[in-house]
């Protein structure tokens, strides 16, 4: 099999690193050979966050590099304009339409750029989610980026099943059965 | 049975000290090397702990080893420096039970205040360097470690960089070997470093390291990978994962072992391959004693010695294909103090004051960007204090009554307490603010030695700073809640002119504290809001003022600190309590 790279970007704190151990837990539970690269301290901080995921026969190069990625997980809109350069021709970009202002916004040192996914949508092939609002209506907003996770999974070879049996396993105990209704939110939803 | 299992790089170096057989752990965190410990200390069956600092960890782990185990030290880049002195005379004592030092550099300085090298440590301590690949080799590299660190009497630096700390990758899991403890004989010439014994450890090192050159080329982690032989590379780490993805067909000599340099292996691999490059990021350490043998070859002629390599950058450089892309505008993103960051209302407050202040390592150093501005210097663990006495001393007192020192409480516990020692000692007449927050919080949330918790998690005494402080010989030390900001101004002003040294001890837990419970969250009232921005001042990012100028809070952010209504005249902003 062809290596196959996925990222997800995002703002430090938003709960990217769960869902990399996800799709980290279910691609060895498939057999694959994986490298996942992360981003920990500082930048952790609110800061802009990339994880590299790549999978496949045999995986050297932990990061993904420009114009490589098959599916680009941003978690917000701005880091989806930052990050989108990273995708292939007819890669899949998931956006989930929040907006984080970063403090050169905040103080008036730059603008927050206005219709971002519009604009995307004409070069890539762009899926957009509000799973801020999904996450509220199921009941707990902490939830919402496993809601994108299935979202992405929609571009991904693994099964229902296989989805949420590595969320039962990955996930604390008690936050199971909310965790995969929103996957499913995701996966199965409008 | 599957037993192998995703681990991030510094996962499988905690599962390889397991199955090595080690025994004592000791540590400072550091990103990238933190979650070597945090890993280890699951193992019930090692002795691990957070130390004060990297010395103080070095020093447990020396006397470990001494005693007859297996032992391990682990720090970032940085905290070798902190450790460089049992580092440097460690090197002549040897070992007893094996002892290896992993230390993880950081190119791109995603955490750090430098990029330096810790291979030019490591030469100039004559320390031999290990240097896996991935999370894999991560473990084999640790184990094997410890069985050349027993063979050659030597401790064995494990280098590892932010790339591979904080990969996950797939690691076959096997048991752990129980080792024997080595039998503990007073040798004082090995184990007394005064001048007579130094002398001669001094040859047994030199002598020890040749052996291991000699040897190193027939070490099974030296491996030349020969193929198409018109391109070969010399390389070692994450950059050899790069050249593989990039030129599978070229012929490679893959380095485990980075110091000492296995020569004979080296010079036959540059004979058998027409041109012959070296790619290892930072410095050219490797490049420069090949080219000391005569042999050619290219190096950072192309590769720069700053910040990370990658894939793109090798076929951008051998093989001239540029990856043409374009990337959108988008404004910056820089980390920012959490919602909720006790760090944020002290700073608002010097900021108010038009305090300057001598900055150390932690969170706490973001008190340096937009909007706050308050931090004018950092430079390394504890040195703000330090910093700000030389300032006093050069200048004269007046100079420094707009100026205080901000320093975090476990970075105080590492290397800070010396410098107030300092202070009270030279007659210094400056103001520290200590920030409590009751964690490494940088870092990731690690105890230390005022929590009352070790790294096992298990109880013990909380050291109490207040009475540190006056222990010291400080007089006046007071403990102001971080959140109160009129206290904390007033307290502030009077120390500042105070013609005495002082201690502010700044407390209130970090917002990301898993014991942490928001008392509530703050909302706007948009019948009151005058649209002023004062609640936009300190820089929260939950605060935003939104297209058509009105100013909101996110409530998903919000973690109800309650600055924003301190800082509004107007009563708009309310508070709604926890339920």
């Amino acid at each position: 099999m062809e290596t196959k790279n996925i990222m997800i970007v995002g703002v430090g704190g938003q709960g990217t690193l769960l869902t990399s151990r996800i799709l980290g837990g279910i691609i060895t539970r498939a057999g694959y050979d994986v490298k996942l690269s992360e981003v920990h301290g500082m930048a952790q901080r609110g800061g802009s966050v990339v994880t590299f995921v790549r999978y496949g026969d045999k995986v050297y190069e932990p990061i993904v590099e420009e114009g490589q990625a098959d599916v680009l997980i941003a978690f917000e809109r701005l880091e989806a304009l930052r990050y989108a350069h990273f995708l292939k021709k007819d890669g899949v970009l998931i956006v989930n339409d929040q907006k984080i202002a970063p403090m050169t916004v905040v103080t008036g040192a730059a603008e927050y750029p206005s219709d971002i996914i519009e604009n995307l949508s004409k070069e890539y092939n762009v899926v957009s989610i509000d799973a801020m609002e999904e996450a509220r209506k199921l009941g707990n907003t902490r939830c919402f980026n496993v809601i994108i996770l299935g979202l992405a999974a929609r571009s991904m070879d693994f099964t229902k099943e296989q989805w949420l049996d590595v969320i039962a396993k990955t996930v604390p105990a008690k936050t199971v059965e909310i965790n995969q209704k929103a996957f499913l939110q995701g996966f199965e939803g409008e | 049975m599957n037993n192998t299992k995703i681990m991030l790089g510094n996962e499988a170096i905690a599962r390889g000290a397991y199955e090595a057989g080690v025994k004592v752990s000791a540590a400072y965190p550091g990103t990238p090397s933190t979650e070597v410990s945090e890993n280890i200390a699951k193992y019930d069956e090692i002795y691990a702990e957070w130390s004060p600092n990297e010395k103080v960890a070095t020093e447990v782990a020396i006397g470990a080893s001494i005693s007859g185990v297996r032992a391990l030290a682990c720090m970032k880049h940085v905290g070798l420096n902190v450790a460089s002195d049992p580092l440097y005379t460690m090197s002549y004592i040897g070992v007893n039970g094996g002892l290896v030092v992993n230390v993880a550099d950081d190119p791109g300085i995603y955490s750090s205040q430098n990029e330096q090298d810790t291979r030019m440590v490591a030469r100039a301590a004559m320390i031999p360097v290990l240097e896996p690949s991935d999370s894999s080799e991560a473990k084999e590299f640790t184990k094997l470690a410890y069985e050349l660190s027993e063979e050659y009497d030597t401790p064995i630096i494990l280098r590892t960089t932010t790339r591979l700390a904080h990969s996950q990758g797939v690691v076959n899991l096997e048991d752990r070997k129980e080792i024997e403890d080595k039998p503990y004989e007073r040798d004082m010439r090995k184990f007394v470093m005064m001048p007579a014994n130094a002398k001669m450890r001094h040859v047994k090192v030199e002598e020890r390291l040749n052996r291991m050159a000699e040897d190193a080329s027939s070490f099974a982690i030296n491996k030349a990978e020969y193929n198409d032989t018109k391109v070969g590379v010399i390389t070692s780490g994450i950059p050899y994962m790069y050249v593989k993805e990039v030129m599978p067909e070229a012929s490679v000599l893959k380095l485990g072992c980075v110091h000492p340099l296995p020569k004979k292996l080296i010079k036959e691999f540059a004979s058998k391959v027409d041109k012959l490059y070296i790619i290892e990021e930072l410095e050219p350490v490797i490049e420069e004693q090949v080219k000391s043998w005569g042999i050619e070859c290219i190096g950072k002629e192309l590769f720069t010695v700053q910040g990370e390599y990658s894939a793109n950058m090798i076929r951008e450089k051998l093989l001239s294909q540029k990856v043409e892309y374009v990337e959108n505008a988008a404004p910056m993103r820089p980390p920012i103090l959490c919602p909720g960051c006790p760090h944020r209302s002290t700073y608002s407050v010097l900021k108010k004051l038009k305090i300057h202040a001598a900055g150390d390592i932690g969170c706490y150093t973001l008190g340096a960007v937009a909007p706050l501005n308050v931090v004018d210097t950092t430079v390394c663990m504890g040195s703000s204090i330090s910093t700000l006495h030389g300032m006093e001393k050069a200048k004269g007192r007046e100079y420094i009554k707009n100026w205080v020192a901000t320093i975090g409480d476990s970075t105080f516990l590492h290397t800070g307490i010396n410098s107030l020692m300092n202070m009270v000692y030279n007659k210094s007449t400056g103001t520290v603010m200590i920030l409590d927050n009751s964690t490494t919080g940088m870092t990731g949330h690690q105890e230390h030695a005022a929590t009352g918790r070790t790294l096992k998690n298990d109880e013990t005494y909380a050291i109490d700073l207040y009475g540190l402080c006056k222990a010291i010989g400080v007089e006046h030390v007071y403990i102001v809640d971080a959140f109160d900001t009129a206290e904390l101004e007033s307290r502030i002003k009077t120390e500042v002119a105070r013609d005495e040294v002082s201690v502010i001890i700044c407390k209130s837990p970090c917002a990301l504290l898993k014991s942490f419970v928001p008392k509530g969250k703050c909302f706007t009232i948009p019948e009151k809001c005058v649209n002023c921005g004062q609640c936009l001042v300190p820089g929260c990012p939950a605060i935003v003022r939104n297209e058509d100028n009105v100013i909101t809070i996110d409530d998903t952010m919000c973690n109800g600190c309650g600055l924003c209504m301190q800082r509004c005249k107007f009563d708009a902003i309310g508070f709604k309590e926890r339920v």
